[in-house]
């Protein structure tokens, strides 16, 4: 039996599953530096995501539908989870509702927005369309170098502004914001406009990956997003775990905080990939990543208990 | 014109029509001139710290005017307000934020009032000017301009809170207990920084304290609240010649001889 199981896996599959691996990595991790501003920066627990991931890629994909450049239907798909992070920020401050209701109902909302801007639950794109940011095509390619080295660069460009941002008055504000309201509004913030401002940014980020992710999968779906934010949350997580350490107390610390995340979101696929490859049913996938965001939080919470108790004891 | 201050009339009852309602402020009239640095005293819920969260805005007030320099700030929102106000709280943990270095911190107080664009968080010529604030406080803190204020100890803390209250000259000064959650070696320390800052920078300030002791010996007026109501006001020379036990029998006299039980008695 277990010989026969052993017999049935092919490790060169594992090997040929890693340039997809990292492409979907790098592309998701786009989405989880989204969540990492508002989880982390903002401590904001916002499921607006899952909702605004199938926005950016519905309107991607519908744009390139009607003829647009893929490259400039992204904008259009950043923008569109900007307003979608306007509108949790506006429910939460304007209407007083708890963050992460607000949050839920922006996502359930959006799930039927998401259907009238396709027409139906799925819009693919054309299979002869040129110009696409990124492909699954691209990732078998001859010249895959060149498609790497593009997203690649995309990333650290990205995780510069991400930086930038944050380094400016405003960017500051939003950390004061996130760290301690009651100190941000003692200095004059006004802590209403930095959250809207932070959701805004968050989701626009993650618009921009599902306009991404629908390119590179073919295909936009009302489902894409389900779950997304505890992939998100997941690539955040283990890149704390590993690399926290090794990021803190630097100069540009957050920069390699935000790389670490896209390092993170690799991982999480690899993993991802390891687990089909040992031919678990892949309707266990959701609940493998639920299990490790699980396991991962709680390991810094029961390390300090146990190390507590320790104490006590002696 | 002329109050930097000025409280109108003010009322505040929380919770209103629960089991729990309390009328906080009932009528609270105060004028403080510019410069004036006056400590408030009084029991508990005598609405010493209500006084000041009415002026900074935690909350509106149900009636009444508050007034700074002339300029009504009543109905204006907690960071609006926050252009003319300098503050300090109980709690060393509130006055900064614990993940962002000192520098940061200070860079974020300096802004006050400022609208905040994309211009960088901190220039290199303020750096230098906080050090200099800094190397005032003598604690040492003048080389960890880099540090996470999170690693620091409560008083320093409160400190770099007094700082940066300063860093943009506040109209008025609210220091709500800042030294009462320290040690008393400490708290003597921030004190003597409070009244430092409030001195070279000419300010107006109020302090509420559970220390009759440091009412005395602060400042240049001394008020007393009790049920929300100031009972007793007191400044200049006769204020200088106050002891602890002119105070106490005031206390007695205002409430009826129930005072002896109260916190107060345990920090003359």
């Amino acid at each position: 039996m277990i010989m026969d199981y052993l017999g049935s896996l092919d490790p060169t599959a594992l090997i040929r599953a890693l340039p997809g691996n990292v492409a979907q990595g790098l592309i998701w991790g786009i989405m989880a530096v989204g969540v990492y501003i508002t989880f982390r920066i903002l401590d904001f627990p916002d499921l607006t995501v899952d909702g605004s991931l199938a926005t950016g890629g519905a309107v991607a994909v519908m744009l390139i539908q009607g003829g647009m450049d893929p490259a400039l239907s992204l904008l259009f798909a950043f923008l569109a989870g900007l307003a979608a992070g306007a509108v949790t920020g506006f429910l939460h401050t304007g209407a007083g509702i708890p963050g992460i209701l607000a949050s839920i109902l922006t996502q359930i909302s959006l799930y039927s927005v998401n259907l009238r801007i396709m027409g139906k639950s799925n819009q693919s794109i054309g299979i002869g369309q040129t110009g696409l940011v990124a492909s699954l095509r691209y990732v078998t390619a001859d010249d895959r170098a060149v498609f790497f080295i593009k997203l690649i660069a995309g990333c650290l460009l990205l995780v510069a502004l991400v930086y930038w941002v944050f380094g400016t008055e405003i960017g500051s504000a939003i950390r004061a914001t996130g760290c301690n309201p009651k100190m941000a509004r003692a200095q004059g913030i006004n802590t209403d406009f930095t959250k809207v401002i932070a959701l805004m940014f968050s989701n626009g980020l993650v618009g921009l990956c599902g306009g991404i992710y629908a390119q590179y999968q073919g295909s936009a779906d009302v489902n894409a997003g389900r779950g997304a934010i505890v992939i998100g949350l997941a690539a955040v997580i283990i890149s704390e775990v590993i690399f926290g350490k090794l990021c803190s107390g630097k100069r540009f610390s957050f920069a390699y905080t935000l790389s670490a995340v896209f390092v993170g979101a690799i991982l999480y696929y690899i993993a991802y990939t390891l687990v089909l490859w040992l031919q678990m049913p892949s309707d266990y996938m959701k609940l493998f990543s639920a299990i490790v965001v699980a396991c991962f939080l709680a390991i810094p919470y029961l390390k300090e208990k146990y190390t507590v108790k320790r104490r006590m004891a002696r | 014109m002329g109050y930097m201050l000025e409280i109108q009339n003010v009322y505040k009852t929380f919770n209103i029509g629960t089991i729990n309602e309390k009328t906080a402020l009932d009528g609270v009239d105060l004028k403080l001139n510019e410069r004036d640095f006056v400590t408030i005293i009084g029991g508990n819920g005598a609405g010493k710290s209500t006084t000041l969260n009415a002026i900074a805005g935690v909350w509106p007030v149900d009636k009444g005017k508050i007034i700074v320099n002339g300029t009504d700030i009543t109905r204006l929102p907690e960071h609006k307000r926050a252009d003319h106000l300098g503050r300090v709280f109980q709690d060393p943990m509130i006055g900064t934020a614990a993940t962002m270095s000192i520098e940061e911190n200070m860079a974020i107080a300096a802004r006050r009032g400022q609208r905040r664009g994309f211009r960088w968080g901190i220039t290199k010529k303020e750096r230098e000017r906080y050090k200099e604030r800094l190397k005032m406080l003598e604690l040492g803190l003048e080389d960890r301009l880099q540090s996470k204020v999170g690693l620091l100890s409560g008083g320093q803390r409160q400190a770099i809170t007094l700082l940066m209250a300063a860093l943009k000259k506040p109209k008025l000064l609210l220091l709500d207990e800042h030294t009462a959650a320290l040690d008393p070696k400490t708290a003597a320390k921030v004190l003597e920084i409070s009244d430092r800052i409030i001195e070279e920078n000419g300010l107006t300030a109020l302090m509420v304290t559970h220390n009759m002791k440091d009412a005395i010996a602060h400042g240049n007026r001394l008020i007393m609240m009790h049920e929300g109501r100031i009972i007793y006001d007191v400044s200049g020379e006769e204020k200088q010649a106050l002891c602890v036990a002119d105070l106490l029998a005031k206390f007695e006299e205002a409430s009826g001889g129930g005072f002896a039980n109260d916190r107060m008695l345990l920090t003359t």
